[in-house]
């Protein structure tokens, strides 16, 4: 099996502070991995740097054989990099549908971009069913709620049909009917992609999660099944002294 | 049936509507606050006012003024009519296109934009005062006889020019409603409302920006050169800071979400313009100015935006009420 991502020796540092330390990462084809660690433990700005939006200072990035360095954002996304945000951004002025038309036809030339939207494509009414908004599909972004706004993320991401799905606290803020939601669909999403998510609810996390990845300060601490991590006395350290239990 | 002198006006107005049209594209979806268009609105003009000067195969008159004897090789490409009807559009395009392609790339945005877009204006007229013998300097260039055979001081002739100036108007606005209708315009709304996001989706924003803003610059090219047969008139004051200011004014007031509302903006601003001035020119620019601050304040989507903002006002009480 041959690794789709591998991140080597990185370093990214900020005006002095170093907020990734000599990290090393790989994730096969097909995986559904979970990275945790404590806040300002680094895990966004790993994301970060896989979508070319932070510069490391040093160290490398290959996606599926390819090194990302020096990329910009757009075409990292064309070559297959899907991320969301810790705070979702979806277009609130268009429609749930147009949302997905949008991020579905990422890849239209500008010709193409000039004719109207007419009907329904198969990937975005598939997405649609997936993430459950079927019957708000024609109802602007703005009044959706809180989970159902991270639920079209994730669509708009699943119609690009991506490599790697980078998800950064999907369940942040959500109630616990919406976890349990947001878990499942990204079950199904990881049938047929490979996901990283980022998340430190533990509940969440024994749930869903089959392999952990722990970040500390900017450099990895384990990694493992939920139950090897939850046993790692350096987890329970790092947890513990921030008065979190695992 | 309009006097010949308010027929004029309306001539004028409507050039300047086109412009709106453009502006509306740029500023209302693509959120780029462009306070430069007389930039484009100038290109347009003096491709146009030079082509037209060497119409009777004579040197411009402002040249022996000046002092140049001979016809400048830059003018000399423009007796060709072909090549300055081209370069009325070209010209804005291209400059708007390599202006976009470099500052949106670098992500310059906002007020750092709005600024920059204005400081162009401002160069653009140091440059046209400067180089008298090339453009006539601060009078510009005045005194056209003909518009492609229409004799500019014949009632019947400048009829038609303003039919053809309506249509073009016609013809531009339903053109952007078309595009702002099109998937196109949906991407342009969502950059305006999340860049960062629209990247992550694996578009290039710097391109799509630079496409409206190249559109809203060859409106504004060819408004230019409609204006000079009508008007009979373009110098730097026609294009530089104020005059670009005075073309957003009537957008915003008009509602810059709105493409009527864009065009009916400016052609009541420019109407209101020309009554006020006429009875109070002194007071004019201060009038304007508290009327863009007013409608920035207290009514963000402008006229065509009222009711819009009306029924958010209920709703919003309607909440009030409920929570109470
Ligand atoms: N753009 C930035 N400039 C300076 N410091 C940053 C920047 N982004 C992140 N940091 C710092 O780097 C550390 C890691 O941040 P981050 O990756 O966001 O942590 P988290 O694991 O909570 O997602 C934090 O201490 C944060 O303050
Ligand atoms: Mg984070």
């Amino acid at each position: 099996m041959s690794a789709l991502l591998e991140v080597r020796g990185l370093n990214v540092v900020f005006s002095g502070f170093h907020a990734i330390t000599d990290l090393d990462f790989t994730l096969q084809a097909g995986e559904l991995r979970f990275l945790i660690g404590p806040n300002g433990a680094g895990k966004t700005t790993l994301i970060d740097v896989i979508t070319g939006l932070t510069k490391p200072a040093s160290g490398s990035v290959r996606f599926a054989g390819e090194d990302l360095a020096g990329k910009r954002e757009y075409k990292i996304v064309r070559a297959g990099v899907g991320r969301t945000f810790q705070t979702s951004v979806v277009f609130d002025e268009l429609s749930v549908l147009d949302n997905l038309d949008l991020a579905a036809g990422f890849r239209r030339r500008m010709t193409g971009l000039l004719r109207r939207r007419h009907g329904i494509s198969d990937d975005v009414a598939s997405a649609l069913d997936t993430i459950g908004l079927g019957d708000l599909a024609d109802r602007p972004a703005g009044v959706l709620s809180h989970g159902q706004r991270q639920w079209l993320e994730i669509g708009m991401l699943v119609v690009q049909r991506p490599r790697l799905l980078l998800l950064d606290e999907p369940v942040a803020g959500m109630s616990r009917d919406e976890r349990d939601r947001t878990g499942e669909l990204m079950q199904s999403v990881a049938k047929d992609h490979t996901v990283l998510v980022v998340e430190h609810d533990m509940a969440f996390l024994r749930r869903f999660a089959s392999t952990v990845t722990v970040l500390h300060e900017g450099r990895l601490l384990c990694e493992g099944t939920v139950a090897e991590v939850q046993a790692d006395p350096r987890v329970q350290e790092v947890y513990l002294g921030r008065k979190e239990r695992v | 049936m309009l006097s010949p002198f308010r027929l004029d006006l309306l001539g004028k107005y409507l050039c300047y509507a086109i412009v709106a049209v453009g502006i509306s594209l740029a500023w209302g979806r693509g959120g780029m606050l462009t306070l430069g268009q007389g930039v484009f609105f100038g290109l347009g003009g003096y491709a146009m006012g030079m082509h037209l000067k060497l119409q009777d195969g004579e040197l411009p008159d402002f040249m022996s003024w000046s002092g140049v004897e001979e016809l400048p090789l830059l003018w000399k490409p423009f007796a060709n009519p072909v090549f300055a009807l081209a370069m009325v559009i070209v010209l804005p395009v291209l400059v708007a296109t390599l202006l976009g392609l470099l500052v949106f790339r670098q992500r310059v945005r906002g007020a750092y934009f709005a600024v920059l877009s204005q400081a162009l204006a401002a160069a653009f007229v140091i440059l046209l005062i400067g180089q008298q013998g090339l453009t006539g300097g601060t009078n510009g260039l005045t005194n056209f006889q003909y518009f492609f055979g229409l004799d500019l001081y014949e009632d019947a002739d400048r009829r038609i020019l303003y039919l053809v100036t309506a249509l073009i108007l016609g013809a531009s606005y339903l053109s952007v409603r078309q595009l702002v209708r099109s998937r196109y315009g949906q991407l342009l709304v969502a950059i305006r409302d999340g860049e960062d996001r629209v990247r992550f989706l694996g578009y290039d924003p710097a391109l799509v920006k630079t496409v409206a803003f190249a559109v809203s610059a060859g409106l504004a090219g060819i408004a230019g050169a409609l204006f000079v047969p009508l008007v009979g008139l373009l110098s730097p004051a026609n294009l530089g800071i104020v005059a670009s200011l005075e073309l957003l004014v009537g957008v915003a007031i008009g509602g810059r979400y709105s493409l009527a509302g864009a065009v009916a903006g400016a052609l009541l601003f420019n109407y209101a313009k020309t009554i006020f001035s006429e009875q109070w020119p002194d007071g004019w620019l201060y009038v304007q100015g508290a009327l863009f601050v007013a409608v920035m304040v207290w009514a963000p989507r402008g006229l065509a935006g009222l009711s819009h903002q009306f029924r958010d006002a209920l709703s919003s009480r309607r909440k009030v009420e409920v929570q109470a």
